[in-house]
C-alpha cells in the first residue's frame, strides 16, 4: 500500500489511530478506516454538508480536508453527541420530538453544524431569515427544512432552560 | 350517509374481520426510526463493514453519441489493486438485456383501453457499440478500493468516433434528426390519445378559446443518499445476497434473477436504511454490482457519486405542451385539447408511465366534460427519464392553473373565481372522469370537497387581507402576489403489496413488508396500524421493510402508495392474527372468542379482568409441538400473510397558496409564505404527513425556481455538480403552514387511507408561477415555462414593459 | 469522486514552506483552507503530484487592527476576520463581504490567503483588498515584497504570484471616520452561492454631506475583481443622490465585461451590477450619516 501515513487523532473524547494515504479524506478515514458511518457523503464536493464534523469545536466539511490534516486534532462526529449514557443531546430530542428528520441521511451534518451554532449561543435564532441562513449550508431533501428550524429553536429554548 | 357510495369500495373481503378503530393511528407519536438515525448508527448501504469487500467504479461515457470503435483495458487491468475490468464483450451472453419494464408497467387493461403505440428499446447494462448520452455506463473496474478503482478509470481507453447528438425533442422528430434507436424507425418510443366527450363539438360551439405552450424542463430527483450497491457471493451455494439502495428490494431480485438466469430464492435483495429516492428506477448497476460478485466470487460495492448521480439517476419531467382551452364568457371551461411531448432521454424503461400520469391527472379538480390528450415520449441523447415525486402531475398541473389564470387575465376576472367556476362540486362526488387510470380502472374520485379546500387554504392564507396589503404594497412600489393551484393524486397504486405479521413467543410483533420505506416513517405508522389491531403499543411492534427473504412478493416504495397498499395489508393482516390470538386465547382460558378482549398485550375476559393469558403465552401455546393448544383444527403458529389488492387507486387532493415578493429590477423571486390544505384520508401520522407535505413543497420550489437538469445544443451535460444544480436551502423556502381536510376518509380501504408522499410537490411550480404572475399583473407578464429563475423573469418584465410602451 | 494521488509535505515554518515549493515547482500545489482546491480534486480536474499543506505554519496565522491598519496573516480563515467585533461597526463592508463567502462551515477553514492567491473573479477578498486598499506580501525564496492589490490581480484564477512565491500577508486600511459608511451586497442564486454580480461601497462624507471619498468594486462581472475608478470619479466631490449613483452606475460600463454561464448572461450580470452600485451607494451614504 502506497505511503500510507499512520494518524493519531481524537475523536468524541477518545484517541483514535489509523492509517491512511494522503489523498484519503477525512470522512472517508473516519468512515472506513476508525468505523465512524455516521458522518455521510452526500456530495463529496463541498455543497451539501452531510459530512459536516467539529474540528477543535468548529464545524468543517469533512469531504474537503484530508485525513493527514487531522492528525492531533480534536474531532466531534454525530457518535459524539449523545451522552456517554446514551441519553440524546437537547438538539437531538428536538431532532425527534419535533420530527425534523425523515430519510435522516443529511441529519449528522445538521446536528453538527448546529451544535456549533447552539454552543455559540444560537445568535439570531428567533429571526427567521438569520437562522435559515445560518442552516443554508446544509441541504436536506426531504423536510424542507421547517421542522429543522422549529427543532433548532426548541433546542435553544431547552439550553436555555436547563444550560 | 347520504353520499352514494364509491363503486369500487369493496363489500368486504371473506375471512377479513372488521379492523378495530383507531387508537394509535391518528397519533402524533414520535418515530420508532429516529434513535438509530440521530446517533449515527443507521446503515445504509455504504456504512456496511464486509470483509474482503472490493470496490467498484463505473468508466461512463463523456458524449452524447458516439460509435465506440474500441475499448483498451489493459493498462487499467494491470494497475495497482485492480480486481477486474469489464466492458460489454464480458457481459456477451452471460447478462441478458436489462428486462424491458415496460411490459410489467402497462396494466393490460389499460393497454386493451387506450391501445398505446409502445416500441421496445431495452437499455444495454454496459454499451456495447453505441453511447447515447453523456454518463451512460461503458466499462466497470473492480479493485481493492475505490481511490484505485477511480485511478484505474483514467487508464482505459475507449475509442470513440462522435456521432451527431439531438438534445431537443422537437428537434428529435424532424425528418434528418439523428434516430437514436434506428430499428425503431424514428424517436417516437410510445405513444397514445385519450379521448373524452366531444371535444371538437365543444371547440365549435365555445364563445372563446385560447392556446399556450406550456413546458417545464428537466430536474432530477436528488436523494441526498446517492444510489449503492453491495453484492456478497455464496460462491458454493452459487446464491447472493445484495443491499441495494432501492426503493423496490424485489423488483431488483426480479431483474438480477432474469438477467443473471438465477432461481428467485437463490438472491436475497435487502433494502437497508435508505437517505431518500423520490422516484423509482432499475439502473445497470442494479445488476451489474451483482455479476461481479457472482464472477469474482467476493464481495463487490458501488456506491454513486453525486456526478455520477447527476448525470444518470432519475433525471424527470422535461415535458412540452401545446394546450387550447375552449370556455364561456363566465370563464367555465368546456374543453381542453393537449398535444404534449416527454423528452424520455436515450431509453425509456417506464413506457407510459409518466405520460399517462400527465394524461391522468390533467384535469386535476376541475369539471371538464370534453378532452382530448395526444402524449409522446421523444428520444434523445440524454439521461433517461424517470418517474419523480409527482410523476407527469406537476407538469400537468402547471398546465391545467396556468390556463384558469390565463382565462381569468382573458376575462378580467379574479383567478381564484374562475376556479371556483371550474371545480367538481362535492355532490358530484363520486366523480367519473370517463377515462381509465393507469392501472386500466375507469377514474372515479374519491369523495371530497374541492370548493371547501380551496376556501379554507383561502382562510388560511388570509387572501382578502393580502390582497389589501398588495394593493397598498403596489402603492409604495413592491411587488407581491398569490398564486393557487390544486391537485389530485390517484395513490397508493397496485397491484399489491403484502404483509406478514407474527408473534413471536415472549409476545414481540414482528412485521415484514414489500414496501421499503426510505424517508416515509413506515417503520412507526405501520406500528401504529398493526398495535391497534393486535392491541400491543408500537414499540412492541418491529416492522421489518424491504428484505425479499421476509416476504415472498413485493412492490416497493414509490407512487404514493405504501401507507395504502402496506398499511393496509398489515392491519388486515393483523387483524386476522388477532382473530387466531382469540381462538387460541379461548382454548386456554375455556371461554367463548366473544366473549374476550385483547389489549395491553393480554387477552382477558370480558366482565372478569383477571382470567387472563398473555400474548407471549398464547404464542407459546400456538408453538408447533407436543405443547401446542389450539382449538382442533387450527395450524401452529401465530402468523399471517396476506397480500392487499387494491381495486384501484384512491384520490388525495389538495390546494396550495402561496404569497411572493418580485424584485423587478432583478427578477428576484421571494416566498412570502406558503399554505396546503390537502385530503389524505385518515392520517395515520399528522405530524408525519405534515413533514412530507412540507418536503414536498420544497421539492416542489426546487421545481418551480431553482432545479434545472441543463444540456447544451450538443447534449453535453452543464450541470454536473451542486455549484450548478440548485438545490433549494433553507432561506430559499418560506414557513409552510399545513391544514388537512380529513372528513373524507377513502372508502376503498378499511382505513381510510389516501397516499401524501408526493402530493406536496405537485402544485407549487403552479403556485409559484401563478403568484409572480400576480405580482406582475399590472405588466401582464406570461409565464410558460418553469423553473424560472432570476433571469427569466427579467427578461419576462423587461419584454412586457417593452410591449406596454409600444402598445 | 476520489482525489488523485499526491506527496504531501506539511512544512511547519514560512521558511520550509517556501524551499519546498522552490523544490518542487510547478508540480506543486498549495493547500490552505482546501475549500476550493480539494473539489478539484475530488473531481480530477487538478492532479498536482505534490500538496504542500501550509495549516502547519503558525506564523501565517495571525490578526491584528492596529490604529487604522489591519493585519492578516495569510492562513486566516475567513470566520476570524468575521468575527472580529471591532470590524462589525468600523467596515461593515469587510465583514459583510466576508460573511457572504460560502456557509459558516467553509468559513472556518477557508483562509484570506488561499481566496487571493485563488484569484476566483466572483470571490470577494478580491474586491475586499482593492476597496480597502489593501497591500499583499509574497514571500519566495528571495525574501518578501509586497504588491499592491491593484497590480495582484491579473485575470481569471491567475495572479502577479511567482510560481515560487506564497501569500504570507496582506494588510488593508480601515477607514476611521464617523462619515464613512460601507457595504457590501450581492445578488446570488441561493444564500451562498458564489455571486451573480456583487459590489463592495465605502462612502466618506464631509459635514456638507458632499462625497469625499469613494470605492466601489465589483465581483462576478469581469476576468477579476474590478474596483471602479469610473464611478469613483462620478462620486467624489458630488452629493450623494439617486442621480448621482444612477451616474455612478452607468460609469462601471466600460470597466465591465461579465461572462455568460447557465446562471446568467453577461448582459444579466451587467444590469444586476448596476442596479447594486445603486443600491449599495444608497446603504453606505445611510450608513455615513448621509441622506
Amino acid at each position: 500500500m502506497a505511503d500510507r501515513r499512520p494518524i493519531t487523532l481524537r475523536v468524541n473524547g477518545q484517541e483514535l489511530s489509523g492509517s491512511a494515504e494522503p489523498r484519503m479524506t477525512l470522512a472517508d478515514f473516519l468512515r472506513d478506516e476508525l468505523g465512524l458511518t455516521g458522518t455521510h457523503l452526500g456530495c463529496e464536493h463541498g455543497v451539501c454538508g452531510a459530512c459536516t464534523v467539529l474540528m477543535d469545536g468548529r464545524s468543517v466539511r469533512s469531504c474537503l480536508m484530508f485525513a493527514v490534516q487531522a492528525e492531533g486534532h480534536e474531532l466531534t462526529t454525530v457518535e459524539g453527541l449523545a451522552a456517554p449514557d446514551g441519553s440524546l443531546s437537547p438538539l437531538q430530542e428536538a431532532f425527534s420530538t419535533n420530527h425534523a428528520l425523515q430519510c435522516g441521511f443529511c441529519t449528522p451534518g445538521f446536528l453538527i453544524a448546529v451544535t456549533e451554532y447552539l454552543a455559540e449561543g444560537a445568535p439570531g435564532v428567533d429571526d427567521e431569515a438569520t437562522l435559515r441562513a445560518r442552516l443554508s449550508g446544509n441541504l436536506c431533501r426531504c423536510t424542507g427544512y421547517q421542522n429543522i428550524v422549529t427543532a433548532v429553536r426548541d433546542a435553544a429554548e431547552r439550553m436555555r432552560r436547563s444550560p | 350517509m347520504s353520499d352514494p357510495a364509491h363503486p369500487y369500495a369493496p363489500a368486504g373481503e371473506p375471512g377479513s374481520p372488521p379492523v378495530r378503530p383507531a387508537n394509535y393511528v391518528g397519533q402524533r407519536l414520535r418515530r420508532k426510526e429516529d434513535a438509530r438515525l440521530l446517533t449515527g448508527r443507521a446503515t445504509h448501504v455504504a456504512d456496511l463493514r464486509i470483509p474482503g469487500l472490493l470496490h467498484a467504479a463505473v468508466l461512463r461515457s463523456p458524449f452524447a453519441h458516439a460509435r465506440i470503435a474500441g475499448i483498451e483495458t489493459e493498462a487499467a487491468a494491470a494497475a495497482a489493486g485492480v480486481v477486474r475490468v469489464v466492458t460489454a464483450r464480458d457481459l456477451e451472453g452471460r447478462v441478458g438485456p436489462f428486462v424491458e419494464a415496460a411490459r410489467s408497467e402497462i396494466s393490460p387493461l389499460l393497454n386493451e383501453k387506450i391501445g398505446p403505440t409502445l416500441k421496445s428499446c431495452p437499455m444495454p447494462v454496459l454499451a456495447a457499440d453505441r453511447v447515447l448520452w453523456v454518463g451512460q455506463p461503458v466499462a466497470a473496474i473492480v479493485a481493492t478500493d475505490r481511490y484505485r478503482a477511480e485511478d484505474a478509470l483514467e487508464l482505459v481507453q475507449v475509442d470513440y468516433e462522435p456521432l451527431p447528438p439531438v438534445s431537443d425533442p422537437e428537434r428529435a422528430l424532424e425528418p434528418g434528426a439523428p434516430v437514436l434507436h434506428p430499428e425503431l424507425g424514428d424517436n417516437v418510443q410510445t405513444s397514445f390519445v385519450v379521448s373524452v366527450g366531444d371535444v371538437d363539438g365543444a371547440f365549435a360551439r365555445a364563445e372563446r378559446t385560447l392556446s399556450a405552450r406550456l413546458v417545464m424542463g428537466r430536474t432530477a430527483a436528488n436523494a441526498m443518499e446517492t444510489r449503492g450497491v453491495a453484492a456478497v457471493p455464496d460462491a458454493g451455494r452459487d446464491e447472493l445476497t445484495v443491499w441495494d439502495a432501492n426503493a423496490r428490494p424485489h423488483l431488483v431480485r426480479t431483474f438480477i434473477c432474469e438477467m443473471l438466469g438465477m432461481p428467485a430464492d437463490s438472491v436475497r435483495v435487502i433494502g437497508p436504511d435508505m437517505g431518500g429516492s423520490f422516484g423509482t428506477g432499475m439502473f445497470p448497476e442494479d445488476v451489474l454490482i451483482a455479476f461481479l460478485a457472482r464472477e469474482l466470487g467476493r464481495p463487490v460495492r458501488w456506491i454513486e457519486d453525486r456526478r455520477e448521480n447527476l448525470s444518470n439517476t432519475r433525471h424527470a419531467r422535461d415535458q412540452i405542451h401545446q394546450v387550447e382551452v375552449a370556455f364561456d364568457g363566465d370563464g367555465r371551461i368546456l374543453a381542453l385539447k393537449d398535444r404534449y411531448l416527454i423528452d424520455a432521454g436515450a431509453y425509456n424503461n417506464y413506457a407510459i408511465t409518466v405520460s399517462y400520469n400527465s394524461a391522468a391527472h390533467l384535469r386535476g379538480q376541475f369539471a371538464i366534460d370534453h378532452m382530448r390528450v395526444e402524449a409522446l415520449s421523444v428520444l434523445t441523447n440524454k439521461a433517461p427519464v424517470t418517474p419523480v415525486r409527482g410523476a407527469g402531475r406537476p407538469e400537468v398541473v402547471f398546465v391545467m392553473d396556468r390556463i384558469v389564470d390565463l382565462v381569468a387575465t382573458e376575462l378580467g376576472l379574479d383567478p381564484v373565481e374562475v376556479r371556483r367556476r371550474n371545480l367538481i362540486r362535492p355532490e358530484q362526488m363520486p366523480y367519473p372522469m370517463g377515462m381509465p387510470y393507469r392501472d386500466g380502472v375507469d377514474i372515479v374520485y374519491d369523495r371530497a370537497d374541492f370548493p371547501g379546500q380551496l376556501n379554507r387554504a383561502l382562510q388560511m392564507f388570509g387572501y382578502e387581507e393580502f390582497r389589501r396589503e398588495q394593493a397598498a404594497a403596489r402603492d409604495a412600489g413592491r411587488r407581491i402576489g398569490v398564486g393557487v393551484s390544486s391537485y389530485v393524486e390517484g395513490s397508493g397504486y397496485g397491484p399489491y403489496e403484502g404483509a406478514v405479521v407474527r408473534i413471536d413467543p415472549r409476545g414481540h410483533v414482528t412485521v415484514a413488508t414489500g414496501a421499503k420505506p426510505h424517508g416515509q416513517s413506515l417503520e412507526t405508522t405501520l406500528a401504529q396500524i398493526c398495535a391497534d389491531q393486535l392491541g400491543v403499543t408500537p414499540d412492541d411492534v418491529t416492522v421489518r421493510a424491504g428484505d425479499t427473504a421476509l416476504i415472498a412478493h413485493g412492490i416497493g416504495t414509490f407512487a404514493s402508495r405504501s401507507a395504502v397498499t402496506a398499511g393496509t395489508a398489515v392491519g388486515v393482516a393483523a387483524a386476522r392474527l388477532r382473530e387466531k390470538v382469540l381462538a387460541v386465547a379461548a382454548e386456554l382460558l375455556e371461554i367463548h372468542p366473544s366473549d374476550l378482549d385483547l389489549d395491553h398485550g393480554a387477552v382477558a375476559a370480558r366482565g372478569a379482568p383477571d382470567r387472563r393469558v398473555s400474548l407471549a403465552d398464547i404464542a407459546r401455546a400456538a408453538t408447533p409441538g407436543p405443547r401446542a393448544k389450539l382449538p382442533p383444527g387450527m395450524e401452529p403458529g401465530l402468523e399471517v400473510v396476506y397480500y392487499y389488492v387494491p381495486p384501484t387507486v384512491t384520490f388525495a387532493s389538495g390546494t396550495h397558496v402561496v404569497g411572493v415578493e418580485v424584485d423587478e429590477e432583478t427578477g428576484f423571486v421571494r416566498l412570502l409564505k406558503y399554505v396546503t390544505t390537502d385530503d389524505c384520508g385518515r392520517m395515520l401520522n399528522p405530524t408525519i404527513v405534515e413533514g412530507q407535505v412540507h418536503g414536498g413543497v420544497a421539492h416542489g420550489i426546487g421545481n418551480a425556481l431553482f432545479e434545472e437538469v441543463v444540456y447544451d445544443g450538443d447534449a453535453q451535460l452543464l450541470t454536473g455538480t451542486y455549484l450548478d444544480y440548485l438545490l433549494p436551502t433553507a432561506s430559499d423556502v418560506p414557513p409552510i403552514a399545513v391544514g388537512h381536510q380529513e372528513e373524507f376518509p377513502s372508502e376503498l380501504n378499511p382505513f381510510g387511507i389516501k397516499g401524501v408522499g408526493e402530493g406536496g410537490a405537485v402544485s407549487p411550480p403552479a403556485a409559484i408561477a401563478n403568484a409572480i404572475v400576480d405580482a406582475l399583473r399590472p405588466l401582464r407578464v406570461h409565464i410558460d415555462r418553469v423553473p424560472i429563475g432570476p433571469e427569466g423573469l427579467y427578461r419576462l418584465i423587461r419584454e412586457a414593459r417593452a410591449a406596454s410602451r409600444a402598445g | 469522486m476520489k482525489p488523485a494521488p499526491f506527496e504531501y509535505e506539511r512544512p511547519e515554518s514560512l521558511g520550509e514552506a517556501v524551499g519546498l515549493l522552490a523544490e518542487h515547482g510547478e508540480e506543486a500545489k498549495l493547500l490552505a483552507g482546501g475549500q476550493s482546491l480539494v473539489p478539484l480534486l475530488a473531481l480530477r480536474l487538478a492532479s498536482p503530484s505534490v500538496l504542500i499543506d501550509l495549516n502547519g505554519v503558525r506564523e501565517l496565522d495571525h490578526l491584528r487592527l492596529e490604529g487604522d491598519r489591519l493585519a492578516i496573516g495569510a492562513m486566516t480563515r475567513h470566520r476570524d476576520v468575521e468575527e472580529m467585533a471591532e470590524l462589525r461597526t468600523r467596515c461593515p463592508m469587510l465583514v459583510e463581504g466576508v460573511s457572504l463567502i460560502g456557509h459558516v462551515t467553509i468559513r472556518n477553514r477557508g483562509t484570506v490567503g488561499g481566496s487571493l492567491a485563488h484569484a476566483d473573479p466572483a470571490a470577494e477578498w478580491p474586491s475586499l483588498v482593492l476597496a480597502l486598499e489593501g497591500e499583499i506580501d509574497a514571500t519566495g525564496p528571495e525574501g518578501v515584497r509586497t504588491i499592491p492589490a491593484e497590480e495582484f490581480f491579473e485575470t481569471y484564477f491567475t495572479t502577479a504570484l511567482a510560481p515560487d512565491e506564497i501569500v504570507s500577508e496582506v494588510r488593508l486600511r480601515i477607514p476611521e471616520s464617523p462619515r464613512v459608511g460601507s457595504c457590501f451586497l450581492e445578488l446570488a442564486r441561493r444564500h451562498g452561492d458564489f455571486a451573480l454580480a456583487g459590489v463592495g461601497a465605502l462612502l466618506e462624507l464631509d459635514s456638507s454631506g458632499s462625497i469625499t471619498d469613494a470605492r466601489v468594486t465589483l465581483i462576478g462581472v469581469r476576468d477579476r475583481a474590478v474596483r471602479s475608478s469610473g464611478a469613483e470619479s462620478v462620486l467624489v466631490g458630488a452629493r450623494p443622490d439617486a442621480e448621482v449613483f444612477a451616474e455612478a452606475a452607468e460609469a462601471i460600463d466600460p470597466e465591465i465585461e461579465p461572462v455568460s454561464d447557465i446562471h446568467g448572461t453577461s448582459e444579466y450580470r451587467r444590469h444586476l451590477a448596476k442596479v447594486l452600485v445603486r443600491r449599495a451607494l444608497a446603504l453606505a451614504t445611510e450608513r455615513a450619516g448621509g441622506v
